[in-house]
């Protein structure tokens, strides 16, 4: 484990010179060019609004804005799962020729996609808060959760990133599952809608710890709520236990790639 | 620390032939398949061969090694496994230092990042550091001589713009150890001529080289030893002169198959000028060679061909009888025959080979003996393949 980590960091500069060509390659020969990063998110929150609007008439209750809000600050997190997820898949396979040309840490790959998908969450976040501020949602001490949150979040995404970038190099079949569980994520992740809403079922919304971590993060951002703590350790655990096993088999299976790919 | 910067230990390596199962549709039918008809286990290991076949060497540091041999000899599967990308099934390796492989050049470029943004990129994956990049950067753009282009997307290049690049930024990583593989073939000439410049620098420096190519002149001149590889073995391992004759004669040899057992060559002996049996020549000298060859059967008009090898294998010269003096020979039923020549050693100095053949156009070789009497020219150093009467 601990040869694992100082080969990374032995490696960083290749990691972040990979992310770099990632993210560079990513919007050249756009027009709009960077402003996708924050147009992307924007498309979603957008839906996630559309729905709200349609649960409300539904309900007859008025939709306030801090429920358009919500819909933002779990839609951007949500997308850069999803992004992040299906960008490391590909890592591998895309990258065939220099597996089989060239030796360093494997990890780089996936790593590397999700610091890329990382920078435009970090782009579409930006634009979230100061539409916050702008819509003066206020602040709380339990903002201070954030950090810790964030690290979940990306511990839980790069982790299942790793493995299946592994899966999808052994068994190509794998791309195609995590294309139809993308389509169908949304759906079972209380992104547009909140847990509460569904009564006793909402510890059956919450086991899945993505969303977990998203009403953990509606909770401190905008309800100024401290998080469930229990749901906050489950979240945790599914972090850095999925971050730690998908690494230690990514590792243990990585000398094989060259020639399976 | 040994001084060994190489050390190749019996090292055995499998591949499979055929399909993988590359999705888990065809996953499911194997694995029934293998625990259904367990039997059949020992036909599964029959789809597989040895890429690499119990091989061995060691390379000191500062040392060049060559690796020749046909297409699928393994020569690049062992610098894979050397660099680390295929592991061995037996054996060990050990490796003591920095290394760099030129598996293929350019194989970290991206065709929409410009030419600038692909040798940071490229330095990177090759394990250069920043500041070191930045560094060199004028250098490696001076050496590929396309500055003109470098904020370009690669993907406009020619594709031996592309090699350019991509050899410029592996050539100025500066490893300890370097591993080389048929990267010299892109290019023009003059570029080539540029890097296998670059590359004898760097063995001056002390780096230790692995060089694999077909092209034999500049195995010859850049490494000191070489192994011929074939089927995944080591088929000779010694001197880079003798290994790459040996190369030359074996897969030069496939019309030997054609030659008649009834022929024999009985005598055969170089005499100098002055009449004795020589084997030492001066540059211009005259020398006589003279043969003695005995047919069990009658044949007709046969064309009989002179050559000269040099001990690296390179033919030095070749002719043949008709051409030069259409002269043809027949044989009766256990006729022996003297045949005799007489050529000018305009050679420079070096050891060579005498060769000699008699054939017919239609039906094949009827004696064929290769490398016949070794000989050396001794005389003042000159370079190139002649030697040249000179009036200064």
């Amino acid at each position: 484990m601990r040869e694992m980590f100082k080969e990374i960091v032995q490696y960083r500069q290749l990691l972040f010179s990979l992310a770099w060509r990632d993210i560079k390659i990513r919007y050249k020969q756009t027009v709009m060019g960077y402003m996708w990063a924050i147009f992307m998110p924007m498309l979603v929150v957008a839906a996630g609004i559309f729905v709200k609007k349609a649960f409300s008439i539904l309900s007859g209750d008025p939709m306030d804005l801090s429920a358009m809000l919500s819909v933002g600050v779990k839609a951007i997190p949500f997308s850069f799962f999803l992004t992040s997820i299906r960008f490391s898949t590909n890592s591998l396979i895309g990258n065939t020729n220099l597996i089989t040309k060239i030796y360093f840490p494997r990890e780089v790959f996936p790593f590397a996609s999700t610091i890329a998908s990382l920078f435009d969450f970090l782009i579409s976040s930006v634009t979230l808060a100061v539409i916050l501020i702008f819509a003066n949602i206020g602040i709380s001490i339990y903002i201070l959760w954030l950090p810790i949150l964030l690290i979940f979040l990306i511990t839980i995404t790069t982790g299942v990133g790793m493995m299946l970038a592994c899966a999808n190099l052994f068994y190509r079949d794998v791309k195609y599952i995590v294309e139809v569980i993308a389509m169908f994520a949304i759906f079972f992740t209380p992104v547009f809608y909140d847990s509460k809403m569904f009564g006793k079922w909402e510890t059956l919304l919450l086991l899945n710890p993505l969303g977990s971590i998203l009403e953990c993060l509606n909770a401190i951002i905008i309800l100024h709520q401290p998080p469930n703590y229990y749901w906050l350790a489950y979240s945790g655990f599914w972090g850095i236990v999925v971050f730690l096993i998908s690494w230690k088999i990514f590792h243990q299976l990585e000398f094989a790639f060259a020639e399976y790919i | 620390m040994s001084s060994n910067a190489i050390e190749f230990i019996n090292v055995f390596k499998k591949f499979h032939k055929g399909e993988r199962n590359d999705s888990l549709r065809d996953l499911i039918p194997y694995l029934s398949k293998k625990i259904l008809f367990r039997s059949k286990n020992d036909q599964l290991r029959e789809e597989d061969f040895w890429a690499v076949k119990n091989v061995s060497f060691q390379l000191k540091k500062g040392e060049s090694l060559g690796i020749i041999g046909p297409n699928g000899a393994g020569k690049s599967t062992i610098l894979k496994l050397l660099s680390g990308i295929l592991r061995p099934n037996y054996g060990e390796l050990h490796i003591h230092g920095r290394l760099s492989s030129l598996i293929e050049v350019g194989a970290g470029f991206h065709p929409d990042l410009t030419g600038r943004e692909n040798i940071y990129l490229n330095g990177a994956i090759m394990g250069m550091r920043k500041e070191e990049i930045k560094n060199k950067f004028e250098t490696i753009v001076d050496f590929s001589g396309i500055s003109e282009f470098i904020d370009t997307p690669v993907k406009r290049y020619s594709s031996g713009m592309y090699a350019r690049l991509g050899f410029s930024i592996a050539a100025h990583v500066d490893p300890e150890i370097l591993l080389i593989d048929e990267v010299l073939s892109v290019g023009d000439f003059s570029f080539q001529l540029k890097c296998l410049n670059k590359i004898q620098e760097a063995i001056g420096n002390g780096t230790t080289v692995i060089f694999i190519s077909h092209n034999l002149p500049s195995v010859i001149t850049l490494c000191q030893n070489t192994i011929l590889l074939n089927k995944g073995e080591i088929h000779k391992y010694g001197e880079t002169k003798q290994v790459c004759r040996y190369y030359y004669k074996i897969y030069s040899d496939t019309r030997k198959a054609t030659e008649d057992q009834c022929f024999t060559l009985q005598d055969m002996e170089l005499y100098s000028s002055n009449g004795t049996p020589s084997t030492s020549f001066k540059p211009g000298e005259w020398a006589k060679l003279k043969l003695k060859v005995e047919s069990k059967i009658k044949i007709d008009r046969l064309i009989m061909s002179f050559y000269l090898k040099k001990n690296d294998g390179m033919i030095v010269f070749d002719a043949s009888s008709d051409i030069i003096s259409n002269q043809y020979y027949s044989f009766n039923v256990n006729e022996g025959k003297e045949i005799e020549l007489n050529f000018r050693m305009n050679l420079p100095e070096g050891a060579y080979f005498v060769g000699i053949n008699l054939f017919n156009p239609e039906k094949g070789f009827y004696l064929y003996v290769d490398e016949g009497i070794e000989f050396y020219v001794s005389g003042p150093k000159t370079g190139g393949y002649a030697y040249m009467d000179l009036k200064w």
